[in-house]
């Protein structure tokens, strides 16, 4: 018998992402997967988002989710496109590499 | 009575040769005649109208002159406007504002100028129709020659000393350009040049004193200064009144070729010999005895002053007849005798016997002009031969100059009846009166010149002929229109001295006398003089009148002996002179003397001694600053290097070090910083759900 999927439950899964996406992002040096790890941790705000709007039957916090969607959309394009100009430049896309803006 | 018209027009007179000087300066060029094609007529055109402007400048004369002698007063001033209005300054005598009227002065010592000025111009014109004809430049020529018969008019109608000033520039300024007539010809060019320079230092000495006068007298007006003068008593001493009419004096000394500035008319004959006629014997050298005999009341009251321009007048006398004695070119012979004769106007000017001064610069202007124009047509005879030695027997061939010069050598030599005699006799008789060291100056000065007259005489006229035969076989008498002149002027000088006969011929009635009663009014400075006369000399007089006559007669007979009878016994006498006649021959050295004191002494010295100062002192200065400026700025490096940069750096490096521990938090690690964020959220979290 299975439980029934309750709100408490989306809420964890959407914790253990933004968990896993800050570490990702702290402690991984891939440019790329600090990117993907930002993808998780918006993704854990949307499932957040979604989560509550079923919770309180309101629609309001599903269409934010859609934006939340359509703005990683372009930022992950941004921040792609500067890592290959940065690439480019610099024949490398480890983040303890890239270490300019310093005294 | 006559009326004034005349003399309310006396600013016409000096307009017509204006007229004339502006036409010919300005349009001349089209009238002349080389390469015109209608040259014949454009000449006539340049002939009369030239000479026609100084004629009715001359009958516009005679009319006001007229005037004048019936009006009671004889004096009569027309101020046309202020011609030059100063600021007010405190003069000697309170608040003076400097004022110059382009007014006109006509009194009897005015109108014998005009008369004498314009008649004798109007004579030179006509010469030189004849004269200048065949010359380069004719308009120019006429158009200067009335620019300066304008200007000399200016000069005696003027009613102030600055108008006169004017006329007196304008005559220098003439006076050069006609000298320098022919100016491809390198001498005449510096002839001209040193003429006007050498009048600069006169001038100078004529404005200080003009000057001076107005700072003394708070005037310029002739009539103003006279009445100014009129109640002071002769200065004692040298004062400040003798100091003015010394530098007046001083102009007069460079305009009248006087001692030590007469230098200049010797080589003023570099010019065409009517000019030499006309400016530099009849009319503009005797501007300095004008200007003299006008300030008369000034001169009376400075007795040492006049006592100088009495020295230097029979200084002067005798030097320049010394000169004239052995001089080959008979211009130049001429151009001395002119400086002696005006030596003796100051003679007469220095013992206060200005009449006698006006009276032989009216009859001089006749027997020298004639004397000049003579030897012009001597000259033109000969195709240009000046060398008195290259002439001789010219009797015959040009009868009517030769009588005509012997009339004006007789009259100049001061033989009884002719002009000079009566003017020469009473300045002598004056002199004597006031000094017997001057008189035997003019005595001995006046056996001089009838001998240097004589054996001008007897060089180019009696004889045997020296000419080149190939001038000789074309001798030629000058046109009438060079002839007439010579008669009129003849006519003159033996006529013109009758209207100043001495006190002493009784027998004569007083209109033969005419020219001193003339003037009298004029020359107010004077007639205390003329009445401390002493009536016991008539003995005395006639004495020195046969004394002067015999002495005049002593030279020209020497002179027909040395050069007519035996001309061996000239060359033994040159010889026999040795040194001395070389150094009269070369003009006493006076020159060369000027050449060595003044022009290369002090103007070239100076000169090399300005150099001296530029090299040393001026440049020195500008070295030195240059240097200072370089030290200055070397220290201005040094403390903007230090200081101003140091106190820059200084406060930069507080800035950094004071950074330095807030910087090490600056790792530019991007996780690094990710990582406080994520600390600070957790901070932030941990103290919301703490509470």
């Amino acid at each position: 018998m299975l439980y029934p999927i309750t709100t408490v439950h989306y809420l964890m899964l959407s914790a253990a992402l933004l968990v896993i996406g800050t570490l990702g992002v702290l402690a991984r040096r891939n440019i790329v997967v600090i990117l993907m790890s930002i993808e998780l941790i918006l993704n854990a705000v949307n499932i957040n988002l979604v989560a509550f709007a079923r919770h309180f039957q309101n629609v309001q916090g599903q269409i934010f989710a859609i934006f939340v969607i359509t703005v990683a959309v372009a930022e992950a394009a941004v921040g792609l496109g500067i890592l290959i100009a940065l690439f480019r430049n610099r024949k490398t896309v480890q983040a303890d590499e890239i270490e300019l803006l310093k005294w | 009575m006559v009326g004034t018209r005349f003399l309310d027009a006396i600013w016409l007179i000096p307009l017509f040769p204006l007229f004339g000087a502006v036409v010919m300066l300005l349009i001349g060029r089209k009238l002349d005649p080389q390469g015109h094609p209608h040259s014949r007529s454009s000449k006539t055109v340049v002939s009369l109208l030239c000479p026609g402007t100084v004629l009715l400048s001359f009958l516009f004369s005679i009319g006001a002159v007229v005037q004048l002698a019936g009006l009671p007063e004889r004096v009569h001033q027309v101020i046309q406007f202020t011609w030059l209005a100063g600021l007010p300054f405190a003069g000697a005598n309170g608040l003076a504002r400097f004022a110059a009227d382009w007014g006109f002065l006509l009194d009897p010592l005015s109108a014998v100028m005009i008369l004498v000025v314009s008649g004798v111009s109007f004579v030179i014109h006509v010469y030189s129709i004849g004269y200048m004809g065949h010359e380069g430049g004719y308009y120019r020529f006429f158009g200067y020659l009335n620019l300066f018969v304008f200007f000399m008019l200016m000069l005696v109608l003027a009613n102030n000393y600055v108008l006169m000033f004017v006329g007196w520039e304008g005559v220098g300024l003439c006076s050069y350009l006609l000298i320098g007539f022919w100016f491809h010809k390198k001498s005449a060019a510096d002839a001209g040049k040193k003429a006007f320079i050498v009048n600069r230092i006169g001038d100078a000495g004529f404005l200080l004193g003009l000057l001076l006068m107005f700072a003394t007298l708070g005037t310029v007006r002739f009539l103003d200064v006279n009445q100014a003068l009129a109640h002071m008593s002769p200065e004692v001493g040298f004062g400040v009144l003798s100091a003015m009419a010394l530098l007046l004096f001083l102009g007069a000394t460079g305009k009248s070729a006087q001692f030590p500035l007469y230098v200049w008319l010797p080589d003023a004959m570099e010019g065409p010999t009517p000019v030499s006629a006309l400016i530099h014997a009849a009319t503009m050298v005797t501007a300095g005895v004008y200007m003299v005999a006008r300030s008369n009341a000034l001169f009376r009251l400075a007795p040492e002053t006049a006592l100088i321009v009495a020295v230097v007048g029979a200084f002067t006398a005798i030097l320049a007849a010394s000169i004239a004695l052995v001089q080959n070119d008979i211009k130049r012979v001429l151009a001395y005798s002119t400086i002696s004769q005006l030596g003796y106007m100051f003679m007469a000017c220095g013992v206060g016997a200005y009449w006698v001064a006006i009276f032989h610069l009216y009859t001089h202007a006749f027997f020298k002009a004639l004397l000049f124009l003579g030897s012009g047509s001597v000259i033109h005879a000969l195709s240009g031969e000046q060398d008195m030695r290259r002439m001789g027997a010219l009797r015959d061939k040009i009868p009517t100059t030769h009588w005509t010069m012997l009339a004006g050598t007789l009259a100049i030599c001061g033989v009884p009846g002719l002009a000079g005699f009566f003017s020469k006799d009473e300045i002598l008789w004056q002199v004597f009166n006031g000094s017997i060291w001057i008189w035997a100056v003019g005595l001995v000065t006046a056996a001089m010149t009838a001998f240097y007259m004589w054996r001008l005489m007897a060089l180019t006229f009696y004889g045997e002929s020296r000419v080149d035969a190939k001038v000789a076989a074309h001798i030629h008498e000058s046109p009438r229109v060079m002839t007439l002149p010579l008669v009129v002027l003849a006519i003159g000088s033996i006529a013109a001295g009758w209207i100043g006969v001495p006190k002493l011929w009784s027998a004569l009635p007083d209109a033969f006398r005419a020219f001193e009663h003339w003037l009298a009014p004029a020359l107010a400075g004077e007639v205390a003089h003329g009445a401390a006369e002493p009536a016991h000399a008539a003995g005395a007089e006639w004495l020195l009148m046969a004394l002067s006559v015999a002495v005049a007669g002593l030279g020209l007979a020497l002179a027909w002996r040395l050069y007519q009878r035996r001309p061996a016994q000239a060359e033994a006498l040159r010889r026999a002179a040795g040194g001395l006649y070389t150094a009269a021959l070369n003009k006493w050295y006076v020159d060369e003397a000027y050449d060595f004191l003044f022009v290369n002494g002090l103007a070239k010295g100076g000169g090399s001694a300005l150099v001296a100062f530029d090299d040393r002192v001026v440049d020195g200065g500008v070295n030195g600053t240059g240097w200072l400026a370089r030290l200055t700025s070397r220290l201005s490096i040094w403390w903007d290097t230090w200081i101003v940069d140091g106190a820059v750096r200084l406060s930069s490096f507080g800035v950094k070090m004071s950074s330095f521990p807030v910087r090490l938090l600056q790792t530019g690690y991007l996780q690094g910083y990710a990582l406080v964020f994520v600390l600070g959220v957790a901070v932030v979290l941990g103290y919301y759900l703490a509470h």
